[in-house]
């Protein structure tokens, strides 16, 4: 694809105290595919992605949502541009239902003030329609109700609600069995296939050789490739992860052996 | 049933549609409740029935421990004195189990937050104290209290005016403003404003409970207790030398637990209470029912209201039966005013927790704080504004704990009572983790848990030291079957 990414990092360095952990990282989210966020522990997935999320600030380099430069000090500005992060942890409330998850922090109300139970209910039943999820049976379940499957479409639900461009998904089916990460791995597809910018960060390579439409490899901090998934196979992936390159894709023999 | 189907690029901006236009992605075809065959409710009692009990067994007791209790007390007491079950021994009870409620209540919003506040009785005695104060002393403060205790009070409630301000808890910023122009203008003689600076009082002290707790950061068990032993001091240097303060001639005060309602007027209070319940149920399951929404069955909701009514006709008829025990005195007949002021409270609480973004926002905190955090709740004003709810009521609690004693003794908000009040509400079926809760389970509770000293009054040979244990007892049974039901609904 030509068109230029809806949200672009370029040269991104962070550092905790002496460590620096992202070096000058170039990063590309495109709308309407799934791009891949992957590397061994401690490459610094994770560190990104809350960079994005507004949950630390970059010492260094810019961030470009729909070819301009923005400032994202928070994680409201993050979700004030559209761009809304899945935890690991999935930040649910266990005692609430699925329709008062959806719209936690955000309810609608009604000319009255009071809560509009009515318009949640049919709006998160829209969405989850919308997205093909049949798997929960009623939008008023409650949360400690749902398998771990469940709880993670809930989760990747409410961050479609809202009309958000680009949602960034951390480890999505790391805890989820056969079935269940198959109902995941579905509903990021379809996230994509209706326009929106979805990043994927995960280990489990058969999850992101299915789902994925382009791969980044992060390796100590640094982006070792961006990658189309369908130029790459299984094993060049893992040796860009393992080894921060793979015959000439990759970094430079010299950087990969310094850093390592 | 249509369904924009994957690859639809607009499926997801389709979303928001205009709220109250029904089925944004389907409004053409009937009944489009997606795949969500539960949304329209268990449809017969039998399936309702069946929910219910899967609830039960997944470690949410509800009501089922008062209940429980209910019986155990009725049997045990009844078999002990023939007294017990006269009207003219139970109609004390909304008397005595009116301060439990009441301040049950306000605990309920804090236990909601898995936090708990051990100073909600004294804080009510403080409040009542100051009250009392206003009213006996033609409403000024200032002379009646000694030793730049005056100052101490005004410096407590502008920290309370402070913190309620700057977190931007509107509706306590005015009550504290109010309290404070009150004692400062001396008018707190007039029975009516000496209530609501009571309660003003109990306002300003949760807020500054609340900052503590959620600005500090020490734990509100830690410094619960320690206002729950200051407070107790204070209420003593209030009275300074005078000592106790009787009441017995302020009667909006001492009538809320000693005047009873007409009987005409006790069942005007059943017919609004059991009409608007049933009228605002009904109507609800049949409007959301006709929207396809999720819904109750309509057979529950004319279960709940037949059963409401019934045990409200019983309830009134004999609160409205003479209970005179001597033939020449004047006929003693009729509910107290505390049972009105227990029902608005109960509905206004009621709708505050499940109609508002409030309410809201309190139950997703106690469930869980960090994602709350991350949905964007300011999880500190919260906190805050459940403490000022709880010692606001707590303020509530102390004038009708004063209504019932007569006047404000010395020891007024200690001892038991807050044991009682924790106690109604776990009772009740309120979470000590945090969460799960309702306004509901104060009254139930309350009710229950004040049957144990009304009972062992009765029997003099009982001393007090059987209350004690007995309530902790109670409480400590309660306590077990939540943690059991947390243990196996986390299992």
């Amino acid at each position: 694809m030509a068109e230029s990414p809806i949200l672009a990092l370029r040269g991104i360095n962070k550092s905790f105290g002496a460590v620096q952990v992202l070096h000058n990282v170039d990063f590309d989210v495109y709308s309407g595919e799934v791009m891949a966020l992957v590397g061994d522990n401690g490459a610094g997935k994770s560190t990104l992605v809350k960079c994005v999320g507004g949950i630390y600030s970059i010492d260094s380099g810019e961030v470009q949502f729909e070819g301009s430069p923005v400032a994202i000090h928070s994680p409201r500005d993050a979700a004030a541009y559209g761009i809304e992060i899945v935890y690991q942890d999935l930040a649910l409330c266990d005692n609430l239902d699925i329709v008062e998850n959806m719209f936690l922090g955000r309810e609608l109300l009604k000319r009255t003030r009071d809560l509009d139970e009515a318009a949640m209910e049919q709006r998160a039943r829209d969405t989850l329609i919308g997205l093909s999820v049949r798997t929960v049976k009623s939008v008023r379940q409650v949360v400690s109700s749902l398998s771990g499957g469940q709880r993670q479409t809930v989760a990747i639900a409410k961050a479609v609600l809202w009309n958000n461009k680009v949602v960034l998904l951390d480890e999505p089916t790391a805890a989820l069995g056969v079935a269940q990460t198959r109902q995941v791995l579905d509903l990021v597809r379809r996230l994509a296939d209706s326009g929106l910018g979805v990043v994927l960060i995960s280990h489990n390579m058969n999850d992101v050789m299915e789902v994925a439409d382009r791969i980044t490899t992060l390796f100590l901090g640094r982006v070792a490739a961006e990658v189309n998934r369908r130029d790459v196979t299984y094993s060049q992936v893992v040796e860009l992860i393992t080894a921060g390159r793979t015959g000439n894709i990759g970094l430079k023999p010299a950087t990969a052996a310094e850093s390592a | 049933m249509t369904t924009p189907g994957a690859g639809d690029p607009s499926a997801a901006a389709k979303v928001p549609v205009a709220p109250g236009t029904p089925g944004g992605a389907g409004a053409s075809s009937a009944p489009d409740v997606g795949g969500f065959t539960g949304d329209a409710g268990e449809s017969t009692l039998a399936g309702a029935a069946r929910a219910y009990l899967a609830k039960v067994r997944g470690g949410e007791p509800g009501a089922l421990p008062a209940l429980f209790g209910l019986v155990v007390l009725v049997i045990a007491f009844s078999n002990l004195t023939k007294v017990f079950l006269t009207v003219g021994n139970l109609a004390n009870l909304p008397g005595q189990a009116g301060p439990t409620i009441i301040i049950a209540m306000g605990l309920v919003f804090v236990l909601l937050l898995g936090e708990i506040d051990l100073s909600a009785g004294t804080a009510g005695g403080v409040c009542a104290m100051t009250m009392a104060l206003v009213l006996t002393k033609h409403g000024d403060l200032h002379s009646a209290l000694k030793n730049g205790m005056y100052g101490a009070v005004i410096i407590v409630m502008l920290l309370g005016l402070a913190v309620a301000f700057w977190q931007r808890i509107w509706p306590a910023t005015i009550v504290v403003v109010l309290g404070l122009a009150i004692m400062l203008t001396h008018v707190g003689e007039h029975v009516w404003i000496g209530m609501f600076l009571a309660m003003a009082t109990g306002t300003a002290i949760g807020c500054v409970t609340g900052f503590l707790v959620a600005r500090v950061g020490i734990p509100s068990f830690v410094v619960t207790l320690a206002f729950f032993l200051a407070w107790q001091g204070i209420i003593i240097a209030f009275a300074g030398t005078g000592g106790s303060i009787s009441l017995g001639n302020y009667y909006p005060v001492i009538g809320l637990a000693h005047r009873n309602i007409p009987p005409t007027g006790g069942w005007l209070i059943y017919a609004v209470f059991v009409g608007g319940y049933a009228g605002v149920t009904i109507f609800r399951a049949w409007h959301r029912r006709s929207r396809h929404l999720s819904s109750e069955p309509m057979a529950l909701v004319l279960v709940r209201v037949v059963g409401l009514a019934i045990i409200g006709l019983f309830v009134v008829y004999f609160l409205n039966k003479n209970r005179q025990t001597n033939s020449a005195g004047t006929p003693i007949r009729g509910m107290p005013w505390v049972v009105p002021l227990i029902l608005i409270l109960l509905v206004v609480l009621t709708l505050l927790l499940t109609k508002t973004r409030f309410g809201r926002h309190l139950y997703a905190v106690g469930g869980n704080a960090e994602a709350a955090r991350r949905a964007g709740i300011d999880v500190r004003r919260i906190r805050i504004s459940a403490f000022a709810m709880n010692s606001t009521l707590a303020g509530v609690g102390g004038i009708a704990l004063a209504s019932y004693t007569g006047g404000v003794p010395l020891d007024i908000g200690g001892g038991n009572t807050l044991l009682f009040a924790v106690g109604a509400a776990v009772v009740g079926g309120t979470s000590l983790f945090g969460g799960r809760g309702r306004i509901r389970d104060a009254v139930l509770g309350g009710t229950v848990i004040s049957l144990i000293p009304n009972g062992l009054l009765l029997k003099n040979n009982l001393n007090a030291s059987f209350q004690y244990v007995i309530t902790g007892a109670f409480l400590l049974l309660a306590a077990a079957v939540d943690a059991f039901g947390r243990r196996k609904s986390a299992s």
